[in-house]
């Protein structure tokens, strides 16, 4: 086994989770969160953390444990494993960010039943090894937060006219009230995966000519 | 000697989409005179800022979507002269804007353009301002104010993005006796106030801009029912039921209730009813689902304003009437000639 297309094929499957394979944008999986905690940039980003660490934690453990999992009961192992570590992050964003655990709420414990993390852990981590496991669900974090922070850091500057609680037009900004109510997720999300979706046809266009 | 083999129907009236819009267009023009008259610069700079907003975003997504220009069709035209009708005189010229492309690409780009939205573009814009900017939308001016046609109402020049500039000082300087700001449904709605018939007839109450004159919108809008441009059942339909029903709960409910001509005279309803339930495209096309739509229409209308943390309900009720139209002309088709159970 030699190092050189192991590393290769790492970079790849970084970049998939991060852009081919983004889970907001391309999959659109684990909508609940998107579409709820992204009215400010801090949240989205809290939030993109938080899963990013229990997707990779959860993937790697699950990724050694592979071969001791009886496939009868895979789906309930992965949910104690995955529950494990949200607990942990649960405490952790307590401890450290009071006012980042209350704007999450229940959001934070709701990562146990996020489907992109189930789905990793069946799709990818239940098959292959701990390192690429890790490498697969770091991609997946960063493109899960990349897809929050794009929503939040739109919906901040409408809304709120700030950016991460920092001011951006003064004091005499008009907030878009809806920007920060749900229909306004939606109108945001919708917006990005026609951007994509725009972006995606017009490079086959390219590669067709 | 050529034969020509065609599917029917072979006679054509001549008309087509364009001519329809065209004369609805016309149809509005007067209500627009009287908006102008009544407020002056500022209504005219909100029709065609609203308008051209619409044309613009029309341009822009058939541009991105390398269709045809369609600007022709008058469609985003009607689109920005119906939104800016529903505004008030007092809105931001720069939240105008924001209506009119929400209004384009929300309300119709989205969905495939002319003829595949399934809700009117005019009111999805509406809604959508409604929902960013509350405070604005409620932002009453009085009409007839001495300076009108040389100055703007202070809020309509706002800078982009800014809050609006308050017109307190601006009404009180312009010495309008007794503006309160509030529209006669408002009125009623928290102090029980009739409004005078002849104020609500001769605009001088406040409201929106183009919703003013409940008898010129009916004039303009039989013009259109004469020339067979519009189905009058949509009209009747959601006049009608509305005032049943004002009636009815004015007969049992008492005083509680409003009177049945301040419910026909004020707010958006004849506007709706004439101008946006009629909208070809997200209404019903089988006669007994039009009348079940429009019903549905003035029913949800009173029902919101009666019951309802808003004062005023045209714009949801007709919104939740074309969600509707497709399930009503589904259930309730005509009988097929000769065709039996």
């Amino acid at each position: 086994m030699s190092c050189q297309p192991l590393q290769a094929s790492n970079m790849e499957q970084l970049l998939e989770g991060i852009w081919k394979q983004n889970p907001v944008f391309v999959m659109a999986l684990g909508m609940c969160p998107t579409l709820a905690v992204t009215v400010s940039a801090f949240n989205a980003l809290g939030m993109g953390l938080a899963t990013t660490f229990v997707l990779i934690c959860s993937c790697t453990l699950i990724s050694m444990l592979r071969r001791f999992i009886p496939r009868e009961v895979r789906i309930a192992t992965y949910i104690v494993i995955i529950a494990t570590f949200v607990t942990l992050v649960d405490y952790i964003i307590q401890a450290v960010s009071l006012a980042l655990y209350e704007a999450l709420g229940a959001f934070i414990q709701l990562i146990v039943v996020n489907c992109i993390i189930l789905g990793r852990a069946e799709a990818h981590a239940a098959n292959n090894p701990p390192l690429s496991a890790l490498v697969n669900a770091l991609g997946m974090g960063i493109g899960f937060t990349i897809g929050l922070f794009a929503l939040g850091s739109v919906r901040e500057v409408l809304g709120a006219g700030k950016l991460f609680g920092i001011s951006l037009f003064g004091e005499h900004f008009q907030p878009w009230v809806v920007m920060v109510l749900p229909p306004g997720g939606f109108f945001v999300l919708g917006l990005w995966l026609l951007f994509f979706a725009w972006l995606a046809k017009r490079k086959e266009a390219q590669h067709g000519a | 000697m050529s034969m020509q083999l065609r599917a029917s129907p072979h006679l054509h009236s001549g008309r087509d989409v364009p001519t329809i819009m065209r004369h609805v267009v016309y149809a509005l023009l007067p209500v627009c005179a009287f908006s102008i008259w009544q407020y002056g610069l500022s209504s005219l700079a909100l029709i065609v800022t609203v308008t051209l907003s619409c044309l613009a975003a029309e341009r822009i997504s058939n541009k991105m979507s390398g269709t045809v220009n369609t600007l022709s069709d008058w469609s985003a035209t009607i689109t920005g002269v119906l939104l800016a009708l529903t505004l008030p005189p007092a809105f931001p010229l720069w939240m105008g804007a924001v209506a009119g492309f929400a209004a384009v690409w929300l309300g119709k780009s989205l969905f495939g353009g002319l003829g595949h939205n399934p809700f009117n573009p005019a009111l999805v814009g509406r809604a959508f301002v409604q929902a960013a900017f509350p405070t604005a939308i409620t932002t009453w001016a009085p009409a007839f104010t001495p300076q009108r046609f040389v100055e703007f109402i202070p809020s309509s020049l706002t800078l982009p993005l800014m809050q609006p500039n308050d017109i307190t000082t601006w009404v009180s300087a312009n010495m309008v006796d007794g503006f309160t700001g509030a529209t006669p449904l408002a009125r009623w709605k928290f102090e029980h106030f009739v409004y005078p018939v002849e104020d609500m007839i001769t605009g001088a109450a406040s409201a929106s801009t183009g919703e003013t004159s409940a008898l010129l919108l009916l004039v303009c809008g039989l013009y259109l029912i004469a020339r067979k441009f519009m189905d009058w059942r949509i009209p009747v339909a959601v006049v009608g039921s509305a005032l049943l029903l004002a009636l009815a709960f004015r007969l049992f409910g008492g005083d509680e209730y409003p009177p049945a001509h301040l419910v026909l005279l004020s707010g958006g309803l004849m506007l709706g009813a004439l101008f946006m339930a009629t909208d070809m495209a997200t209404s019903p096309v089988s006669p007994r689902a039009i009348w079940a739509y429009g019903a549905i229409i003035g029913t949800v209308t009173i029902l919101i304003r009666y019951f309802g943390g808003l004062t005023e309900g045209v714009m949801y009720a007709i919104l939740f009437g074309n969600a509707l139209a497709p399930l009503l002309d589904k259930y309730l088709q005509p009988k097929v000639f000769g065709a039996r159970k």
